[in-house]
């Protein structure tokens, strides 16, 4: 049961991470990098501020700023010094380690003795359903107004940015603008989840964000593929509940006795069979037709 | 209502892929004019409604809408007064996003987004209206996602958003090419019976003569990067298939002979 709720939780708190991820991979169709270092960048920011004795709230809201800057550095590389958007996510994300690091003055920083936002709400609860509940309503929170957004005539431009820039700008909106916007609001989200995750594991360390882009892939591709892609609404749903399946999958995996170093090298593999799932059906279906 | 000056664009100068595509066009369109581009491969047509439109920036001359000078406007800034149908389908709509969301970006063309949700309850029954005269069975679909749609419908869908918010100048480029006789007839008639509507004033690239004859009070023929001729009214009505080809031979002809005087 624990390890149920634990689960549940992990994947509550990752679920930032995917939505942001989603935001970039799906909406605007770029492979934003930045995200390896947004993460721990939320997590140095908020651990640093709990540890001064700031309060939880205002330590979320300035990893959630910082998070939004790095994504606009990464936006303004890419669209005004025409830097791929790939390579630009790189180089944010490396110069983002040296940024953590003097944030937080050390490679690790535990937040043992400090109130978390774990430990700040009168719920009553132990800590593992703490998690759970605090993790599920933030998450509830972020989606409704990610819906919300993205409904909206800005929100809908910037979908429209990643699908279509030749239509959107023939519409006469700066596909530049919308774009260091959505890298903006995926940034903030990632770092979101790193001040949560960092709260949880008790301690922000700077090698934290190692494998995020991977693990947000992971989360989307799965969601996707088991909950549809229906409607925008629909993927925000299916990308959180990708998310929680991505941590089950985990520790199955490690209850069956998988060594947990191996579980980088394990989450890489599932997200290259994923990605190029289209190709092998593809193949797939040719081959069948060829036989026939 | 658009006036061109003296307009010249070369892509990659400089380079052994350099290439003249317009050379020193001047154009006037009066409000309400309908003018057909024709012109071979490569003459220069769609290069001259891409630096209309701002998709990139001209060498040199001058392009003012009703007296506003655009020439140093971004593509998205001139939208205000553009509407565009591309000859690709697949370029004028969202393809993963709902007929709905397509039109209510298409409806708001040329404004700055805000945060009011993008359609409206009122909005959908003007949608549902305007998909209703397209006579294509749309106007049950607003939720449906623009890229299930056939070539056809898809134009005559960014038809309908080009125009939507009515723009002062509607440029079409060989919007029907992509499509099946029929349904190319289909959309070539909801264009005619749009711009008759609204009295638009259209520049419309065809490879296809007799649609240059039929439609439209003038008609302009590019070759090699220039406008050769510019005929319009009674004189247009005129027009024949022959005596396009006819005068296109003379113009053609002699251009020609002059280049291989200047090589020589
Ligand atoms: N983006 C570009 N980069 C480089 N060269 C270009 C570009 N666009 C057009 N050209 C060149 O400019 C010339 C004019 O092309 P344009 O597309 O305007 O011709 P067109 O009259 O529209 O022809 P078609 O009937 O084939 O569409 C051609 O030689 C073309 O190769
Ligand atoms: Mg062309």
């Amino acid at each position: 049961m624990d390890l149920i709720i634990s689960t549940v939780s992990q994947g509550l708190l990752w679920a930032l991470l995917a939505i942001g991820v989603y935001l970039t991979f799906r909406v605007l169709d770029i492979a934003d990098l930045t995200v390896e270092g947004s993460f721990p960048l939320g997590a140095a920011t908020a651990a640093t501020l709990l540890t001064s004795g700031a309060s939880p709230f205002v330590a979320i809201a300035a990893a959630c700023i910082a998070g939004m800057l790095s994504g606009v550095v990464t936006g303004l590389l890419t669209t005004k010094l025409k830097i791929p958007a790939l390579l630009a996510g790189i180089l944010t994300m490396i110069a983002l380690y040296s940024v953590n690091l003097r944030i937080m003055g050390k490679a690790n920083l535990p937040l043992l003795s400090t109130d978390t936002i774990f430990t700040v709400l009168p719920l009553g609860l132990d800590k593992g359903m703490t998690v759970l509940v605090v993790g599920l309503l933030i998450v509830l929170i972020v989606a409704v107004l990610n819906y919300w957004f993205f409904g909206t005539e800005l929100g809908a431009a910037i979908r429209a940015t990643g699908d279509n820039p030749h239509m959107i700008r023939a519409n006469g909106i700066n596909t530049d603008i919308m774009i260091v916007l959505g890298l903006l609001l995926s940034n903030g989200l990632v770092a979101i989840s790193g001040a949560l995750v960092a709260q949880s594991n008790g301690f922000a360390d700077v090698g934290m964000g190692v494998g995020t882009i991977v693990i947000g892939l992971a989360s989307v591709i799965i969601g996707e593929v088991l909950f549809g892609t229906r409607s925008f609404k629909n993927c925000l749903i299916s990308v959180i509940l990708g998310s929680i399946v991505y941590r089950a999958v985990i520790a199955v995996v490690l209850q069956l006795g998988m060594p947990p170093n191996d579980l980088k090298l394990f989450t890489a593999i599932l997200v290259a069979i994923a990605l190029s799932m289209p190709l092998i059906q593809a193949k797939w279906n040719n081959l069948k037709r060829g036989m026939r | 209502m658009l006036d061109i000056k003296d307009i010249s664009k070369t892509f990659h100068p400089g380079t052994i892929t350099e290439k003249l595509a317009l050379s020193h066009v001047s154009l006037h369109l009066a409000p309400g004019d309908f003018v057909t581009v024709i012109g071979g491969n490569g003459a220069g047509k769609s290069t001259l409604m891409n630096v209309i439109a701002g998709t990139y920036p001209v060498d040199e001359g001058t392009i003012s809408i009703k007296g506003t000078d655009i020439t140093k406007w971004s593509e998205p800034r001139r939208a205000k007064f553009i509407g565009r149908v591309f000859q690709d389908p697949m370029m004028g709509t969202a393809a993963n996003m709902m007929i709905e969301e397509n039109l209510a970006i298409a409806k708001r063309r040329g404004k700055t987004p805000t945060l009011r949700w993008s359609s409206s309850e009122k909005d959908r029954r003007e949608y549902r209206e305007l998909l209703a005269n397209l006579k294509l069975g749309l106007e049950d679909r607003l939720e449906s996602k623009a890229g299930l749609l056939s070539g056809g419908q898809r134009q005559a869908l960014t038809l309908l958003m080009a125009t939507l918010a009515k723009p002062k100048l509607l440029l079409l480029d060989e919007h029907t090419a992509a499509l099946d006789p029929k349904t190319a007839e289909k959309v070539l008639a909801l264009t005619e019976e749009v711009i008759e509507k609204q009295k638009l004033t259209t520049l419309m690239i065809t490879h296809n003569m007799r649609d240059a004859l039929r439609l439209g009070n003038r008609l302009i023929m590019m070759y090699g990067g220039k406008i050769l001729f510019d005929i319009s009214g009674e004189e247009k009505k005129r027009l024949q298939i022959k005596d396009l080809l006819e005068m296109f031979e003379k113009a053609a002809g002699s251009e020609l002979a002059s280049d291989s005087l200047l090589l020589s």
